[in-house]
């Protein structure tokens, strides 16, 4: 089995400043994450709301540098590429399919775009595949003249995915490729990347909110939180097994369709993470409903249990008393 | 009691003979969740922009009624509407980027918000947006004021965008699928927030959501679109029990539940491609997709209820799901 991407101590920082003349703040936005994942197969990515995820796509397709760390791709070094083969070997399908379409390109141009600036595809052929890509993802032919104003939402995200699949890549990162999608139009869409999948030996990075929808498709799991990844697993193993009890936290925050139910508060308090503030211990222990005293000054970092990357110091612990009753 | 929001036979067309709503007719009352779901590209969107009067240049709306409170927004001047806009009428964005200016900050977008419709100080509005920021779950709010839009992460601007819309205390939000970027503890943060604004305050809410979890824990009431239709509207209750328009009972299918759907199998989806609405267009929308159609399909549809206030637009008899699954 190749392996199809490996990322080793990947690292990002942001400044900013805390109000209008505040003292600087140093975001770390990923924090060391490292992993590596055979072609082929399909990272998930969950985690919580800025906890570092499209930074760490975009640090992997190269938009961004890291401040530490490296991608290899095939065994190579992504930085080391030029935009044309980085383009070839990964393609994105980002979260917002409103500022990823140029407003003024038709949909046609728009998925042409990466075969045009291959420069090497006869026009002719590239109408083809424009076309060929469109009914893959399931809009009309006339729908190439449209203008992304003119799109839904739902469409506006199909018009994507065609741009990020007609270069037939080695790898493609989804950026929340079906959240704007109805059940039915993104069942649709994960079946078509299943397929292109098993097609085309597609390797997938899947960056998610919809668990349900993660592990339909992925083979392996991480879940983020504050820049790291502090469970890694196969995906059975994640959902019937979740460990770190930030991964339960989420799995219980679900909302299945039973009416009267209500919204389920999983208690991880509201006192959000700080981003530019990480907590000293473990990052999760103020809110962890189950840390320990030694939470608070030991770290979990780079833990590990029957080869399962589990970041939390109580994993396979026995019981011990909690932090605050 | 009279309800916050009713809209009877709403349509819109657009210059390309689009004809994106075809009569949609609903309520909101007060304190009440109504959640809009249906088909991508199916005008749920282009409805909540045409009550707020934001549909695009050459769009044509028209109504029976139109009425927000005891304004007739069918009649309302643009200027009257704009008064309206962000105090007491608020609407949240399906797409972040295209209400938050990049050239400015959070803050300044935030307090210009609350100052076009109250006398406060800048200071004052400054305070209350931090404020909002917290009560979305946004740590260090401060920080984030001074920040631009693109410096923020996608769960991050759309909570920016729904503490916007709560900057005036509105009496009506509509909220185009306003948890999208949020991930599940998050989401169920800002559910919870809603819903005490409507205990305490009475706020109203239409969602606009494709998720059938947020229906079934939001939803007092739901209407169902399909092709610029309602085509099934009742409680969620009734809808998730005895889901009765052969499109609602197809999605109700699609849903993927964690634990429970198999990876080997496709998930469910529904076959068939959606047929374009141009003017002239007679008939059931569905009827190219459906397992059910008749010849008859392709004439007028009646209105049935399926008991009580559930109403569906099919020809297909009350029970016939039930009779169909015994
Ligand atoms: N300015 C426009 N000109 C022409 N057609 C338009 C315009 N804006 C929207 N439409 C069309 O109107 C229809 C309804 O779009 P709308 O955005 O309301 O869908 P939606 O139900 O919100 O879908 P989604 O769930 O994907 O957001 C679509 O077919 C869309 O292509
Ligand atoms: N250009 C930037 N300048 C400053 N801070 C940034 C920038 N880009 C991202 N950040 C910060 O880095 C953190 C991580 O952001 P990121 O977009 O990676 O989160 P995410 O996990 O993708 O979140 P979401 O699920 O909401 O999309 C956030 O605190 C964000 O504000
Ligand atoms: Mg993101
Ligand atoms: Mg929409």
């Amino acid at each position: 089995m190749t392996t199809a991407i490996e990322v080793r101590g990947l690292r990002r920082l942001f400044r900013g400043r805390a109000g209008m003349f505040g003292a600087e703040r140093v975001v770390r936005a990923v924090d060391g994450v490292s992993f590596s994942l055979p072609a082929g197969d399909v990272l998930g990515i969950v985690g919580e709301s800025g906890c570092g995820k499209s930074t760490l796509g975009r640090l992997i397709m190269g938009l961004l540098p890291a401040s530490e760390g490296d991608v290899l791709v095939d065994g190579r070094r992504l930085a080391t590429m030029d935009r044309r083969e980085r383009a070839r070997l990964i393609q994105p399908v980002f979260q917002d399919p409103f500022s990823s379409l140029n407003p003024r390109h038709r949909v046609g141009e728009i998925v042409g775009l990466p075969l045009a600036a291959q420069g090497d595809v006869p026009s002719a052929q590239r109408r083809d595949r424009v076309m060929e890509m469109l009914a893959r993802v399931g809009l009309a032919p006339e729908m190439a003249e449209r203008l992304p104003a003119q799109l839904s939402g739902g469409q506006r995200q199909r018009v994507a995915i065609a741009r990020a699949l007609v270069l037939r890549p080695r790898m493609v990162l989804c950026d929340e490729p079906t959240s704007a999608l109805d059940v039915s139009v993104q069942a649709q869409i994960l079946n078509l990347l299943a397929e292109l999948r098993h097609e085309l030996g597609l390797t997938y990075l899947f960056i998610s909110h919809n668990l349900a929808v993660v592990e339909h498709i992925a083979t392996e799991v991480a879940v983020m939180y504050l820049g790291r990844f502090v469970e890694h697993a196969p995906v059975d193993a994640l959902f019937h097994e979740p460990r770190h009890p930030y991964t339960r936290a989420l799995l219980a925050s679900v909302l299945t369709p039973d009416p009267g139910l209500g919204i389920p508060d999983v208690g991880l308090g509201e006192s959000y993470p700080d981003p530019a503030n990480i907590p000293t211990g473990c990052r999760f222990h103020p809110r962890c409903p189950i840390a320990v005293a030694r939470c608070s000054s030991e770290s979990p970092e780079g833990r590990t249990r029957d080869g399962r990357l589990v970041e939390c110091l109580l994993d396979g612990a026995p019981a011990e008393m909690a932090l605050s009753a | 009691m009279s309800s916050v929001l009713e809209v009877a036979n709403l349509r819109v067309g657009f210059s390309n003979g689009t004809l994106a709503v075809r009569g949609v007719s609903l309520k909101v009352e007060r304190g009440e969740t109504h959640c809009l779901v249906g088909e991508s590209g199916f005008g749920k969107s282009v409805s909540a922009l045409a009550l707020m009067n934001l549909l695009a240049r050459g769009a044509t709306r028209s109504a029976d009624v139109l009425r927000f409170q005891d304004f007739d927004l069918a009649k309302m001047s643009e200027r009257h509407m704009a008064q309206l806009r962000g105090d007491k009428l608020a609407m949240i964005f399906q797409e972040p980027m295209t209400s938050l200016n990049p050239a400015y900050t959070i803050g300044s977008q935030m307090a210009e918000v609350l100052r076009r419709h109250r006398k406060v100080s800048r200071a004052q509005a400054l305070e209350r947006a931090a404020g909002l920021l917290s009560r979305v779950g946004i740590t260090a709010p401060g920080m984030r004021l001074a920040q631009y839009p693109h410096q923020l992460s996608g769960g991050l601007r759309q909570r920016v965008m729904i503490a916007m819309a709560l900057m005036c205390d509105p009496e009506l939000l509509i909220a185009d699928e306003p948890t999208t970027a949020l991930d599940v503890t998050v989401q169920a943060q800002i559910l919870r927030l809603l819903q005490t604004l409507q205990r305490e305050l009475g706020l109203a809410l239409l969602l606009i959501t494709h998720d059938l979890g947020i229906v079934a824990r939001m939803a007092q009431r739901v209407s169902v679109m399909y092709a610029g239709e309602v085509v099934e509207s009742a409680t969620a209750e009734a809808l998730f029990a005895n889901p009765t328009h052969p499109y609602t009972r197809g999605l109700l299918d699609c849903i993927p539940i964690p634990g429970k759907s198999r990876r080997d199998a496709p998930l469910g989806s529904i076959p068939g491609v959606v047929p374009r609405i141009r003017p002239g267009f007679t008939g059931c929308g569905f009827r190219d997709r459906c397992a059910h159609a008749m010849p008859e399909c392709a004439q007028a549809v009646p209105r049935q209820s399926a008991g009580g206030d559930h109403d569906y637009l099919c020809r297909l008899p009350p029970g016939w799901s039930r009779a169909q699954a015994a």
